[in-house]
């Protein structure tokens, strides 16, 4: 008796703990995602009286060869490849959805997806993204389009095992028995049960459209020169190594792992946090 | 027995493969005839404003690009089964012998990589597991949790910066010296090219088998028969030799096998930043310049490497089985 | 069978020189593992509080607890295995002298060894000969190695073999092999008949046997105190981490009238034979402190000072000791 108590009491301390770690992490992501919504374009204007700065107080990421501040450019690139993260693991998300719920319809159905994942997960990601990207002509659309293509297999999976899982359930059983139309199973049974898997698989997305995004940015396939974008900063930086500008790839790489690595870390938080580990 | 079965085995996933493959095909077919780049421009490139209309006919003609997206479809897929995988735009070459000749470049990049991660991932994954909860296991998986979200290019750019701009032991980029032919580089010069990019995959490419051995390691410990070693008075180095080496070993090798389509990527943004002459710049090039026989090539291609490794893994682990179950010895 | 029952009516009696010759004395032994994890409080739980034990050379003692009451940590403890973070106190000697970690260490595996409970102890990629082999020290192993395969019933052409090849059975009898083929004083059976139909059981426990005629201590940790009877000498009872009684085999008679405390007698009535007395098998949670008897919770002759003085451990006589107030 006493013993389950303090049980229970230890697994709630731990779930606060897992919880407050989730705040603390959405509030990092806020500060560092967020804050590109505020800077306006005379932030990141050039400057040509102050090019070439190395890091200081009052440029803390330094400034380009056009004397514009990195710290800016950074926030605001990491702004944009929030919101193309965001886009593209939605429309996999909804892919993931969608495509798990036909696979539960029938065989034939099941049969499909199941070749269209391996389909889609035959080739590298970053080869996908490349003809995909081709095909669109480049852009965002064409990474959103690529990112949104090449991710939805994996999360796919995991749903798939999950209706699977609930579809020889009791109650869904029970529910067929009473006739009620598959319809209504779906929208009772399967969506409320899928929505917090679903919501941390899309969570966990992010860190790799994100990456993603800025590989195929830097190759050059992705968004315009004109655009702030991580990898348009570094494919940039890489034609001024020469002049030893070190801090223009070194501050925005490190801002990319560091918000990649918290979402990475707000996925995986969540995760236990609704799979009560 | 056990070989036919074996063989058995790879026929099998062959097959599926080969289905996997025309689907494989046909999409990307499907995908690059929606792209609104006009093929005969992009082989004609800055001449496009000197060569006359009928010219620009017959080059239509050449290509089969007049007829329509079904037929160009057949005709593509009749060459591709011939073995003909088109000429390049961009290189004016046979698609085939440039895949040939660039993957052998990017083939000992990946083999340097795949085996260098492999081993240091493997090692640290087991120094990580046989330490569990100590300081040692928390800055190796550190480390690799860090990895998992560092993007390749990134690492690539700093080791240039390092090793270039700083330490000045190379020059930025070109995986053969400048000014000479191909067939004077001499085998030093290919291996310090080789180097950077290789190191850059080499670096990445530990985190995830590293992770993955740590597990294993850490199950391995769980399990009885590493309790019942312990209560023999085996521990330590010992212990890990006689029965964590040959427990864990196979899984990791297999589960790296696996990583294939991730080395690809990295290929291709590793010989981007060092301008190292392979197939990932190749694809980059080809994608960029609108080489749409390349493209599709080099698309192919990557399936079929990622078909290679899936399929070493998966044999690795059907061999085990059977010897598992015939009761011989690995 | 036959052969069984005629091992198991010669008790190995101990001459009177030896009494005070015990191979391992373990007394106020405890164990308590303390649990610090990132976001839970530190927690003690103490899995052994008061356990005592002696036993000869040939002698079988069988350790008679429920499970999942921390038997198996025991026989860690005892060869120095047991998790790190778990702190033990007490006596432990082992041919008359202390028995300290550094010891424990040379002895594991050579004059202590353990008589694994599942069939997975084995190393699944592994030889069984080559890991039977490890413990001969003779030269010509592999002579040896083969007529203690043929010793324990197990044909020569399995040594070869890997473990998933072979059944439990077989398995079991390798264990033994290995018990034979080390130069054990004292052996730790841990859990040896979980899972064996009566057959099987008899076989082991006549194994156990040979092992104890051949001048070897048998500690027998286990759940099942009907096979504990069939073999062996003495049994020590064990509830919620002490031992609470120590009784010869010849004990166990008719209603456990000779049996002195209230667990013990309750263990043996609650056997289908004995009338199948029911009886409340739960103990008190390990991470909690008990001031008086730890039975006191599920005793019928429990009183209040029960609950608040600890009974110590009376000798009775060599071969018998109980721990209750009013035994």
């Amino acid at each position: 008796m006493k013993s389950t108590f303090q049980m229970d009491s230890q697994n709630t301390i731990h779930r606060k703990r897992l919880l407050l770690k989730i705040i603390g992490l959405l509030f990092f992501f806020f500060i560092f995602v967020l804050s590109g919504f505020l800077i306006g374009e005379e932030q990141i204007e050039a400057n040509l009286s102050e090019k070439n700065l190395s890091p200081s107080l009052v440029h803390l990421f330094g400034t380009d060869w056009l004397g514009r501040d990195m710290f800016m450019r950074t926030l605001k690139g990491l702004n944009l490849s929030f919101q193309v993260g965001l886009l593209a693991s939605s429309i996999s998300a909804v892919l993931a959805l969608t495509l798990s719920l036909l696979a539960s319809k029938s065989r034939l159905l099941d049969y499909i997806v199941t070749i269209l994942i391996d389909l889609f997960l035959s080739i590298p990601h970053l080869v996908a993204l490349i003809l995909i990207a081709f095909v669109l002509g480049g852009g965002i659309k064409g990474i959103v389009v690529g990112i949104a293509l090449t991710h939805w297999p994996t999360l796919t999976r995991v749903l798939r095992a999950e209706i699977m899982q609930i579809k020889s359930a009791e109650y869904v059983q029970l529910s067929k028995k009473l006739g009620k139309s598959r319809m209504w199973i779906v929208k009772h049974h399967f969506i409320p049960h899928l929505i917090p898997q679903l919501f941390v698989g899309f969570v966990l997305l992010f860190p790799h459209a994100i990456l993603h995004e800025s590989a195929i940015t830097f190759l050059g396939f992705g968004l315009s020169p004109e655009q702030p974008a991580i990898g348009i900063i570094l494919s940039e930086s890489m034609k001024y190594l020469s002049t030893g500008m070190w801090w223009l790839v070194l501050f925005p790489g490190i801002s990319l792992i560091a918000m990649v690595a918290i979402f990475d870390a707000l996925g995986n938080n969540l995760r236990k946090f609704i799979n009560r580990e | 027995m056990q070989l036919t079965n074996i063989a058995k085995f790879i026929l099998l996933r062959t097959m599926k493969f080969t289905i996997l493959l025309f689907a494989v095909i046909a999409l990307s077919f499907t995908l690059v005839s929606f792209s609104p780049v006009d093929p005969v421009q992009s082989y004609l490139g800055a001449e496009m404003m000197v060569v006359s209309e009928e010219q620009k006919e017959e080059i239509a003609e050449h290509f089969g690009v007049n007829e329509p997206k079904y037929k160009q479809f057949f005709n593509w897929m009749k060459m591709f089964l011939q073995g003909d995988l088109g000429t390049s735009l961009l290189y004016r070459q046979d698609v085939f012998s440039i895949i040939q000749e660039k993957f052998l470049a990017s083939f000992a990049l990946m083999a340097i990589s795949w085996a260098v991660s492999g081993i240091f991932g493997y090692g640290l994954g087991v120094i990580a597991g046989m330490n569990k909860g100590t300081i040692i296991d928390r800055a190796i998986k550190f480390y690799c949790f860090t990895l998992a979200s560092t993007p390749t290019f990134w690492i690539a750019i700093l080791l240039l910066i390092v090793f270039s701009l700083w330490l000045g032991l190379y020059p930025i980029g070109l995986g053969t010296p400048i000014g000479m032919l191909a067939e004077e580089v001499t085998l030093l010069d290919r291996l310090k090219h080789i180097l950077l990019p290789a190191l850059t995959l080499s670096i990445i490419g530990v985190s995830n088998i590293a992770l993955h051995t740590r597990q294993k390691v850490v199950e391995i410990l769980d399990a009885e028969f590493i309790r019942f070693a312990r209560a023999k008075g085996e521990e330590g180095i010992l212990l890990f030799a006689r029965h964590g080496f040959r427990n864990t070993l196979f899984p990791a090798i297999s589960v790296h096998f696996t990583s294939f389509g991730e080395l690809f990527g990295g290929v291709i943004l590793a010989e981007q930043v060092f301008s190292y002459p392979g197939l990932g710049q190749a694809i980059v090039q080809a994608g960029l310049n609108s080489d749409v026989p390349l493209l599709l090539g080099i698309v192919v291609f990557s399936a079929f490497f990622v078909f290679v490794g899936n399929l070493l893994a998966d044999l690795l682990y059907y061999i085990i089985y059977l010897r598992m179950k015939n009761g011989e010895m690995i | 069978m036959s052969i069984l029952h005629e091992l198991t009516y010669t008790t190995n009696a101990v001459p009177e020189e030896r009494h005070a010759n015990y191979l391992l004395e373990v007394k106020n032994f405890s164990l308590t593992i303390e649990r610090v994890e990132k976001g839970y409080t530190p927690e003690r739980l103490y899995v052994i509080r008061d356990f005592h034990l002696k036993i000869h050379h040939g002698e079988i003692v069988a350790i008679v607890g429920a499970s999942g009451s921390g038997k198996s940590l025991l026989a860690d403890a005892i060869l120095g295995i047991h998790p790190k973070n778990s702190m033990i106190e007490g006596t432990v000697n082992f041919e008359k002298s202390p028995l300290t970690e550094k010891r424990k260490k040379q002895l594991r595996g050579k004059d202590i060894m353990l008589l694994p409970q599942m069939t997975n102890a084995l190393d699944p990629l592994m030889k069984v000969g080559k890991q039977v082999q490890t413990f001969i020290k003779q030269k010509n192993k592999q002579k040896v190695l083969k007529s203690i395969f043929q010793k324990v019933g197990l044909s020569p052409t399995i040594i070869k073999e890997i473990p998933s090849t072979l059944s439990g059975g077989m398995i079991r009898r390798i264990f033994i092999a290995m018990a034979l083929a080390s130069e054990a004083k004292l052996i730790i059976a841990d859990e040896p008949t979980n899972g064996l139909d009566l057959e099987a059981l008899d076989e082991l426990l006549l194994q156990l046997k040979i092992l104890a005629n051949d001048h070897r201590a048998i500690v027998m940790i286990t759940h099942d105190i009907e096979a504990a009877l069939k073999i062996a000498d003495k049994i020590a009872v064990f509830y919620a981490g002490e031992t609470v009684e120590i009784v010869p085999r010849k004990n166990f008679t008719k209603k456990g009238e000779k049996l002195r405390h209230p667990y013990t007698k309750a263990l043996w009535n609650a056997l289908p034979q004995n009338g199948f007395v029911p009886m409340d098998s739960s103990q008190p949670s390990p991470s909690i402190v008990i001031k008086g008897c730890v039975f006191s919770d599920q005793c019928p002759k429990a009183t209040k000072i029960c609950r608040i003085k600890k009974p110590k451990l009376q000798e009775i006589s060599d071969n018998e000791m109980v721990r209750c107030l009013y035994a």
